[in-house]
C-alpha cells in the first residue's frame, strides 16, 4: 500500500518518562528515551524483563495502567501529539491507526464470544461498513492470517483454537482496520517454539504487504536478528543502543549490548565461547547514579560512575557510553540523526 | 448436553437422599415418637402395636425405603404439636413464604446489580463509596434488625405500612396470593425489603468485585487496545464475563433467600412455612422439621440445576464436551 | 509490587519497629476509617470483658432490681433518671449494664465458635487436601452440600436436635454451647476450602517430597510450612466470621433458640424489648440493637480493611 512520503517519522519518542509512584518514591520506569520508527519499518526493542520495553509499547498506545503515567517527553504519530490526547481521541487511535499485539494468546481473546464477532466488532467501531461487509473483510483477514476453513471457523469461540491459531487471530484482530503501526509485546513468548517462527514470518509478511509498521517488543534476539530493521537495546529503563540491526548484531557497541550478543550462541563461530554479563539488572528502586550498567560493565572508568551518558552517534547507531565520547565526534543528540 | 443435564439430575438425586437421610434419621433416632403419639401411660403391647403400624420394627433400610417412598409423594405424617398432616400444613404455608422470597429477590437483583456494575466502573467516585458504606452497614445489619428498625420507622411512627400479616388474600385454586389486593402488595414491602436487602448488599458487592476482577483481565487490555468504545467494553465484553460467577452466587442466594424468611417471617409475624418451622424448633416437631428440610434441599437441588443450566447457556467452553462435572459450587 | 516489598532496610530491626515500617500498618494509618472501627472494636471489647467491674447496676443480681424502676426511659428524656444512662427495661434493670453484660456472652459466643470452625476447617482442609482420594471428595462433597444451606439454617437445625434430645432445663444450661458448637458447626467450609488449596499446592512442592524421602513425617512439615501460608486468608475469614457469628447468635436468640432469658445475650435482650416497641419503650429494643450494629460493623471494617491490606492487589 503506497502511502505519500512524510518528512516526518511515523512514530516518534522524545524523552519519555514513565513514572510509578508509590509510597516509598517514585520509580522511574522509562527514563528519558527517545527513539522514533518510519513508515513500514520494523524497529526491535530488546532487554531484559523490567527493562522498561514493555511499558514503552504501552505508553505508546495510552494503556498505561494506573498508577503507572507519562512523566515527561512527548510521543508524536505522524507528526501529532498523542501522549495528552483525551481518552476518546486516543481510542479512536487505538486499533484505527495503532494496533496491538500482546503476550498471551490464550488470555487476549473473550472466552464468550466467537472470533468472528470479535473482529466484526472491530472492524465495525473502526471502518464505515455494513455488517454484512465487515463479516466478509473478517473471514478475508482469518485467510489472510493462515486460518484453515475460515468460513466455519468464523463462528468458533476462542477455547475451540490452538495456542497458535489463537494468536494467528490476534494478529487478524490488531491489522483487522489496517493501522499503520503495530505494537508487538513478546507475540511468540507464550507459544510453543516451532510456532514461534511461523508467527513471526506471518507477522513480518503482513506487515510488509500492508506497509506496516511495527514495534516489536522481545527479550529474544534472535527473533529481532530475523525481523528488524533496527534494534533499540534497553537496559534499566533507558536506551543503551539503538541501529540498524546488522550493525548491532555484528560489531555491538555498548558494553551491554557485547555482553548480551557474547550471551548469544552463533553456529557459524565452532571456537566462540558463550560469555555472560556478571550480576543482575538493578531493581528499579535502586539504579545507580552515572551509567546505570557501570556496576556490572567491565569497562567502566570513574565517569560512568557520576555521570549519566547521552546517547552519543556512532557510525550509524546511537550509544549511550562515555568510551565514545570523543570531543570530535561527539555531537549531543536528542532524537535528531 | 443430555450427558451433562443426566449428570447433574444425578448429582441431585444424591443431595436429596442425603438430605434425606439426615431428616429420616431425626425421626428415628432423636425423640421417642411412641411416646409422643402415646402420652405418659401405656402397656408395652401398645407400644409394640405402634411400632408395627409405624413399621418401627423394621430393618433400618427398609425403614428408610418406606420414608424416601412416603416423602416423594409429600408424606411425612402427624405434626406432634398440631396433630395435623404435615403435607396440609406446609401447603397452607408455601405460597405466602414463595411470594415473600420472589419480591424479595427481585429487589435484590433489581437493585444490587446495576449498583455492583456502577461501583464496579466508577470506584473512585463519591456515590460509589456511598453505596460501598451502605452496603457495608447492610452486611453488618442483623436481618431481624433491619425488620425490627422498618416496623419502628414506616409502621409504627409514619403509620404508613402495616406491621406484620399478608393482608387481604385471594385464592386461585389452591394458591393464596396476597399480591392481588392493594392492603396484600402494602403488607409485603417491609417484609420483602427486609429479606432482600441482605442479598442485595451481597449481590451488589458480588459484582463489583467480579467486575474489577475482568477489568483487570488480558481480554479486556486488549479490547481496548482494539479501540472499542467504553459502552462496549463495560457492558458487552465486562458484564458478560461477570455473568457466570454472578449467576451462580445469585442463583445460591435465592436459595437461600427461602431459608432466610425464617427470620423474616418470625419478625413481621408473615403466615409462612418460616414461622411454621421456627415454632417446630422450639416445640421439637419433628415431622415439620424434616419435612421443611426435605423441602428446603429440594428448593436449592432444583434451583441450583436451573443455575447450572444458565451457566451452560451463558458459557460456550462448557458446551465444548469435555470434564465439566462440578468444580464450580463456590 | 514486588519491587518495594523487597525494599525493607537490609538490618533486621525490632519486631515493633518491623511492624510499623510494614505495609499493613501503613495502610492502617492512612484509612481514618479503619481506626475509627479499631477504636470502637477495643473500646465494645474492652466494655464488654470488664463488665461484672465496670458496669453501673449488676442485671443478673436481682436482689439490686427493683420494678419501681421499670420502663425509665433515657437520660436525656424527660423522665430520665440519672442512674440510669440508657433507661431501664421491664423489669427495671438498668439497660447499659444489660447491654455490656449481653454484649460479653454474646462476643464469648462468637469468639469461641470461630475458633471452633477455624480448628475443624484447618484440620479437615489439611487431611482432604494432603490425603485427596476418597476422604478428600467425601469432605469436599459434605461441603458442597453444606455451603448450599445458609448456616443459620443449619444452626437453627442442630438447635432443633438438641432440643428434641434434652429435657427443656438442661436445654437452657447447655444454650451457650450448643450455639457455640451450631454456629461453629456452621461455618467450617471456608476455612476448608482455603487451607485444602493451599496444601494442594504445596503438597508437591520439592521440600515436602524431599521430606518424605528421608523419613520426616510430612504432616508436620505441612503444619509448619502450609499454616504460615495461609495465616492471611484465615485471619480474614476469621474477622468476618467473628461479624456473622455475633449476627447470628443474636438472630437465633432473637428467634428465641439461643440464649435464654435467664442469660441473655444481645439477641435475647432485643427480643424481650421488640414486645415493647409498639407501647412507646422503643429504647428497650434498639439500645441493645445498636451496640449489637456497632459491634458488628466495626469488625465488620476491620475484616473489609484487613482482607484489602494484605491483598494488595484488590485495592
Amino acid at each position: 500500500m503506497a502511502r505519500p512520503p512524510a518528512n516526518h517519522p511515523l512514530l516518534e519518542v522524545r524523552d519519555l518518562r514513565v513514572e510509578f509512584p508509590t509510597r516509598r518514591g517514585t520509580l522511574v520506569a522509562v527514563d528519558g528515551i527517545s527513539f522514533h520508527i518510519d513508515p513500514g519499518e520494523v524497529l526491535g526493542v530488546v532487554g531484559e524483563s523490567g527493562a522498561g520495553k514493555s511499558l514503552t509499547g504501552a505508553a505508546v498506545i495510552g494503556l498505561l495502567e494506573p498508577p503507572g503515567r507519562i512523566a515527561g517527553g512527548e510521543i508524536r504519530f505522524d507528526g501529532r501529539r498523542i501522549d495528552n490526547l483525551p481518552y476518546e481521541q486516543m481510542r479512536r487511535l487505538r486499533g484505527r491507526e495503532i494496533g496491538a499485539v500482546f503476550q498471551d494468546p490464550l488470555t487476549s481473546l473473550n472466552p464468550l464470544y466467537t472470533i468472528g464477532r470479535q473482529l466484526t466488532e472491530t472492524i465495525l467501531t473502526h471502518l464505515d461498513v455494513t455488517p454484512a461487509e465487515a463479516r466478509t473483510r473478517a473471514i478475508r483477514l482469518l485467510q489472510d492470517v493462515g486460518i484453515p476453513g475460515a468460513e466455519r471457523r468464523f463462528d468458533h469461540y476462542p477455547h475451540q483454537f490452538s495456542g497458535g491459531m489463537r494468536q494467528r487471530v490476534v494478529i487478524a484482530l490488531a491489522l483487522c482496520a489496517n493501522p499503520r503501526l503495530v505494537i508487538a509485546d513478546e507475540p511468540t513468548t507464550a507459544l510453543d517454539v516451532s510456532i514461534q517462527a511461523q508467527i513471526i514470518t506471518l507477522l513480518k509478511r503482513l506487515c510488509r504487504e500492508h506497509g506496516t509498521a511495527v514495534m516489536l517488543v522481545t527479550h529474544d534476539m534472535g527473533v529481532i536478528a530475523e525481523t528488524a530493521d533496527r534494534v533499540a537495546v534497553m537496559y534499566a529503563g533507558r536506551i543503551a543502543e539503538i541501529g540498524p540491526v546488522r550493525d548491532v548484531i555484528k560489531t555491538p557497541k555498548h558494553p551491554y549490548t557485547i555482553g548480551l550478543m557474547g550471551s548469544i550462541p552463533k553456529i557459524d563461530r565452532r571456537d566462540a565461547r558463550l560469555t555472560q554479563i556478571d550480576g543482575a539488572m538493578p531493581r528499579l528502586n535502586a539504579i545507580p547514579p552515572g551509567c546505570a550498567f557501570h556496576p556490572r560493565c567491565p569497562r567502566a572508568f570513574d565517569r560512568c560512575r557520576v555521570e549519566r551518558p547521552d546517547p552519543i552517534h556512532v557510525d550509524r547507531s546511537r550509544v549511550a557510553c562515555w568510551l565514545y565520547d570523543r570531543d570530535d565526534v561527539r555531537m549531543r543528540a536528542v532524537g535528531d540523526e | 448436553m443430555i450427558a451433562f443435564v443426566i449428570r447433574r439430575l444425578l448429582q441431585s438425586v444424591l443431595v436429596m437422599l442425603v438430605v434425606a437421610f439426615v431428616a429420616f434419621s431425626l425421626f428415628t433416632y432423636v425423640g421417642d415418637p411412641i411416646s409422643i403419639m402415646l402420652g405418659q401411660d401405656y402397656t408395652e403391647a401398645d407400644r409394640a402395636r405402634i411400632a408395627a403400624e409405624l413399621g418401627l420394627d423394621r430393618p433400618f433400610f427398609v425403614q428408610f425405603a418406606r420414608f424416601v417412598e412416603n416423602a416423594v409423594q409429600g408424606e411425612f405424617g402427624l405434626s406432634y404439636r398440631l396433630a395435623r398432616p404435615v403435607d396440609e400444613l406446609i401447603a397452607e404455608r408455601l405460597p405466602a413464604t414463595l411470594e415473600l422470597s420472589l419480591v424479595a429477590a427481585i429487589f435484590a437483583l433489581v437493585v444490587g446489580v446495576p449498583m455492583g456494575v456502577y461501583t464496579g466502573l466508577n470506584r473512585e467516585s463519591w456515590l460509589s463509596r456511598v453505596f460501598m458504606t451502605v452496603s457495608l452497614i447492610g452486611v453488618s445489619l442483623p436481618t431481624f434488625l433491619i425488620g425490627i428498625l422498618l416496623i419502628f420507622v414506616f409502621a409504627v411512627h409514619l403509620g404508613w405500612l402495616p406491621s406484620f400479616g399478608r393482608g387481604d388474600v385471594v385464592r386461585v385454586g389452591w394458591w393464596s396470593t396476597g399480591l392481588l389486593t392493594v392492603s396484600g402488595l402494602k403488607a409485603v414491602i417491609l417484609p420483602a425489603i427486609t429479606l432482600g436487602l441482605f442479598q442485595m448488599t451481597l449481590i451488589m458487592r458480588l459484582v463489583r468485585s467480579e467486575m474489577l476482577e475482568v477489568l483487570r483481565t488480558d481480554y479486556i487490555k486488549f479490547a481496548r487496545a482494539r479501540g472499542l468504545t467504553n459502552r462496549a467494553i463495560h457492558f458487552g465484553h465486562a458484564l458478560k464475563n461477570t455473568l457466570v460467577p454472578v449467576i451462580t452466587i445469585t442463583g445460591l442466594q435465592l436459595g437461600s433467600i427461602i431459608a432466610f424468611s425464617i427470620i423474616t417471617e418470625t419478625v413481621f409475624q408473615w403466615p409462612g412455612m418460616g414461622l411454621l418451622f421456627i415454632q417446630s424448633v422450639s416445640f421439637a416437631d419433628i415431622p415439620v422439621m424434616a419435612a421443611y428440610l426435605c423441602l428446603i434441599a429440594f428448593f436449592f437441588v432444583v434451583i441450583n440445576l436451573i443455575v447450572d443450566l444458565l451457566y451452560y447457556v451463558v458459557d460456550p467452553r462448557l458446551r465444548a464436551d469435555r470434564g465439566i462435572a462440578g468444580g464450580h459450587t463456590g | 509490587m514486588a519491587t518495594t516489598l523487597d525494599s525493607k532496610p537490609k538490618a533486621t530491626p525490632g519486631l515493633w519497629a518491623r511492624f510499623l515500617d510494614s505495609d499493613i500498618f501503613y495502610s492502617f494509618r492512612r484509612s481514618p476509617l479503619t481506626i475509627a472501627a479499631a477504636v470502637v472494636t477495643v473500646v465494645c471489647f474492652t466494655g464488654a470483658l470488664l463488665a461484672p467491674w465496670i458496669a453501673p447496676h449488676n442485671p443478673l443480681d436481682l436482689s439490686s432490681v427493683d420494678l419501681m424502676d421499670a420502663y425509665t426511659p433515657p437520660v436525656w428524656m424527660a423522665e430520665g433518671d440519672a442512674r440510669f444512662i440508657l433507661g431501664t427495661d421491664d423489669q427495671g434493670r438498668d439497660l447499659l449494664s444489660a447491654i455490656m453484660y449481653g454484649a460479653r456472652i454474646s462476643l464469648l459466643v462468637g469468639f469461641c465458635s470461630v475458633i471452633f470452625a477455624m480448628a475443624l476447617g484447618i484440620t479437615l482442609g489439611l487431611v482432604a487436601g494432603y490425603t485427596g482420594g476418597a476422604l478428600d471428595s467425601l469432605i469436599m462433597r459434605i461441603a458442597d452440600v453444606q455451603l448450599t444451606f445458609p448456616a443459620i439454617l443449619i444452626a437453627l437445625l442442630i438447635d432443633g436436635i438438641v432440643r428434641a434430645a434434652f429435657p427443656r432445663d438442661l436445654h437452657d444450661q447447655l444454650a451457650l454451647y450448643v450455639l457455640i458448637f451450631a454456629i461453629g458447626l456452621s461455618y467450617w467450609v471456608q476455612y476448608a476450602r482455603t487451607v485444602r488449596g493451599s496444601t494442594l499446592v504445596e503438597k508437591n512442592r520439592e521440600y515436602v517430597q524431599a521430606a518424605r524421602v528421608i523419613g520426616v513425617r510430612p504432616v508436620r512439615i505441612l503444619f509448619s510450612h502450609i499454616l504460615p501460608n495461609v495465616i492471611g486468608p484465615v485471619l480474614v475469614i476469621a474477622t468476618i466470621n467473628l461479624a456473622l457469628a455475633i449476627i447470628t447468635e443474636a438472630t437465633l436468640s432473637f428467634l428465641g433458640v439461643g440464649m435464654p432469658p435467664t442469660q441473655p445475650s444481645l439477641g435475647t435482650l432485643i427480643r424481650v424489648g421488640n414486645d415493647f416497641l409498639f407501647s412507646g419503650e422503643w429504647w428497650i429494643t434498639l439500645f441493645p440493637g445498636a451496640a449489637l450494629v456497632i459491634m458488628v460493623l466495626a469488625v465488620n471494617l476491620l475484616g473489609d480493611w484487613l482482607r484489602d491490606a494484605l491483598n494488595p492487589k484488590l485495592r
